[in-house]
């Protein structure tokens, strides 16, 4: 059963640089259901991070245009402290670097009982120990009594992931934004990181936004995957379609430029160029249009549109119809 | 003769403790690594953090004190770079992993690909501008771009200002320490198919350092894999990947996301398996210190990291 947790309706966030505002998220919309892991994946530079932290209302000097629908309640344009009952109670957020998001000056055991004070006084402190201890038994933290009393920087990276998830979970959250969890950590502590996450969704039935650019990630944890390029989806799908019938140019080259370690590959794709600046964005047409220029000008939109292909799988733009792999370096150039 | 020999090598830095700053204790960041590398190969050294895989790569290169063991780099010893021949740090060039901090932002892209051209040859402005430009295209950037500053680029732009930097000097050997790491998937493999381009080209030996087992596959003829400072195996591509031995290379192996979906949950009960394999003979592949075993060939070009059967 699918429950509208979250749906964002064309979020634009601009920033200002010089005297002028550039959005780097343009006129996004999607949903987020209960019990879904939502993967938003792109390089960097493509506004995924910017729409994170705008759900979560931390980009104070954004200007934020649109509507983000968090049950029912419009977040896009609520006040901190109307912002600051939900955060941390109701929607959750584990940030990418555990080293720099955790405060170095405080116990581990203080740090997630705060959440847990800020939105529940009434608890005792005693009460509030025991469910902390609970919190760090819950992420795989070995003798949380220890851990409890010790600084973060005696921790290893992954432990430090491990308290940051439980502070993101301290008081079940229905909605918890995962931006990049686990980029900095080694394989096998990954692969722990997201068993956890995994474990999680089933537990609370939360919805979670997954914030990545690695495919393997995608692949393993995703219910729906949505690509972003420019500040824009450009395809959005369910994990299955996306990976066996990927769409649009930039979901296929993505694809064929990550070097498996099940298949041998003698050359690896290369997206040609790279991504413009936020000043220097195509905002007219295509905006993959100047990556793929062996394609033909007649085969892009002028307003490209996401389109249904089939039912939940959009794809921007016309132009994924004609596109193809150029077979020499020479055709890479193409028509001009 | 191989090309690089590393033999025991051993790097323990101090612990000081006590009110005079006495050695206490060491921590042995690398404990007795050998390794073999052949001219025109590419050796990948796997670990996870704290393995001691950057300290070796950097040993070799001598930006870490050798504690004991010796490196021998095209017959001669280099394990004391001082009386080492002074070449031969011309022919052995380093790739950071980082980068943003491993260009020096107040200086522009010619004074810091000229740099080793200006230590070793004595060039005239004009011959060294030339050669800069010359490099900078064989990096395919724009010979014009010498002039900018490192924050004016893309990170794959400025790791391969970093690589025309490395290959300046015609160096024999490059360490590359974790050099797409930083970088995403797109720019990533760009910079991993000029590595390989410029490999054949320039006849290049690569020490790959990296903790991302796709790339190192996609890259690597012979890989060891680091635990604690040792060696848990080593072996072909094909001997880690479709063979591994030791407990703690199949646990690695089983930890790669893959790229597929419908496997996923056969993923996960393999690594499942696998997990509780780990922890069940985690005492017959690792000592009472939880350091690994010497290496015992199984194959010609596999060892394996076992205790001595007796």
């Amino acid at each position: 059963m699918s429950e509208k947790l979250l749906e964002i309706k064309n979020l634009k966030t601009s920033f200002r640089i010089k005297d002028d505002y550039f959005a780097a998220v343009d006129d996004l919309s999607l949903s987020v259901n209960k019990n879904e892991v939502l993967a938003v994946v792109g390089e960097s530079g493509c506004g995924k991070s910017a729409l994170a932290f705008s759900v979560m209302g931390l980009h104070t000097r954004a200007k934020i245009d649109g509507n983000i629908m968090f049950k029912d309640r419009d977040i896009a344009h609520m006040s901190p402290s109307e912002l600051n009952k939900l955060r941390g109670k109701e929607m959750g957020m584990i940030f990418q670097d555990p080293l720099t998001s955790l405060n170095p000056l405080m116990e581990v055991g203080e740090q997630i009982g705060e959440t847990l004070f800020l939105h529940n006084k009434a608890l005792s402190k005693e009460k509030r120990k025991e469910k902390i201890i609970d919190l760090l038994n819950k992420v795989g933290i070995p003798r949380p009594e220890t851990v409890f009393n010790q600084f973060p920087h005696e921790l290893s990276g992954g432990m430090r992931q491990r308290v940051m998830i439980a502070m993101a979970i301290a008081n079940e959250p229905e909605l918890l934004i995962a931006d990049e969890p686990t980029t900095a950590l080694d394989v096998t502590i990954q692969s722990q990181i997201l068993e956890l996450i995994n474990e999680l969704k089933d537990d609370m039935d939360a919805g979670i936004i997954l914030i990545t650019h690695d495919l393997g990630v995608v692949a393993e944890m995703a219910d729906r995957v949505a690509v972003m390029y420019a500040g824009q989806i450009v395809e959005i799908a369910d994990v299955h379609t996306l990976f066996e019938n990927p769409k649009h140019p930039y979901t296929r080259s993505l694809l064929n430029s990550v070097p498996n370690a099940n298949e041998a590959q003698d050359k690896l794709h290369v997206i040609q160029g790279i991504v413009p600046a936020l000043q220097n964005l195509p905002r007219e047409g295509c905006r993959f249009k100047a990556r793929i220029p062996w394609i033909e000008d007649s085969a892009h939109e002028e307003h490209p549109e996401l389109h249904e292909i089939s039912p939940g799988h959009f794809v921007r733009c016309t132009c994924y119809k004609d596109f193809d792999f150029p077979e020499s370096e020479e055709e890479k150039h193409g028509v001009s | 003769m191989a090309f690089l020999d590393v033999e025991n090598l051993k790097v323990h830095f101090p612990i000081k403790g006590g009110i005079f700053g006495r050695t206490v204790d060491h921590v042995r960041a690398v404990d007795g690594v050998s390794l073999s590398l052949e001219k025109g190969t590419t050796y990948g050294l796997v670990g996870e953090s704290g393995s001691g895989k950057t300290t070796t790569g950097r040993a070799i290169i001598g930006l870490n004190n050798i504690t004991s063991g010796k490196v021998t780099f095209e017959g001669k010893d280099i394990t004391n770079l001082r009386r080492a021949r002074a070449d031969f740090r011309k022919d052995v060039q380093m790739i950071f992993q980082d980068p943003y901090s491993s260009l020096n932002p107040k200086k522009r892209v010619i004074d810091i690909v000229a740099e080793p051209l200006r230590n070793y040859e004595n060039l005239s402005k004009k011959e060294e501008r030339k050669r800069v430009q010359e490099l900078m295209e064989l990096v395919g950037l724009s010979p014009e771009s010498i002039l900018k500053y490192p924050h004016e680029f893309s990170g794959g732009q400025r790791q391969r200002i970093g690589i025309a930097r490395a290959i300046a000097l015609k160096p024999k050997l490059i360490i590359a320490d974790e050099p797409v790491s930083a970088l995403d998937v797109s720019v990533q493999a760009q910079v991993l198919n000029f590595m390989q381009d410029i490999q054949k080209e320039l006849d290049l030996t690569y020490l790959f350092i990296g903790h991302d087992l796709g790339v190192i596959k996609h890259m690597c003829d012979k890989i060891g894999i680091m635990y604690k400072g040792r060696y848990v195996e080593e072996g072909t591509a094909s001997d880690i990947f479709d063979d591994p031995q030791h407990i703690y290379t199949k646990r690695l192996v089983a930890a790669i996301p893959d790229i597929d979906p419908k496997k996923r949950d056969e993923q996960r009960q393999f690594r499942q398996e696998v997990k509780a394999e780990y922890e069940q003979s985690y005492n017959d592949y690792f000592d009472d210190e939880g350091l690994a075993y010497p290496l015992q060939s199984i194959s010609d070009t596999h060892k394996v990291a076992l205790p001595e059967k007796g």
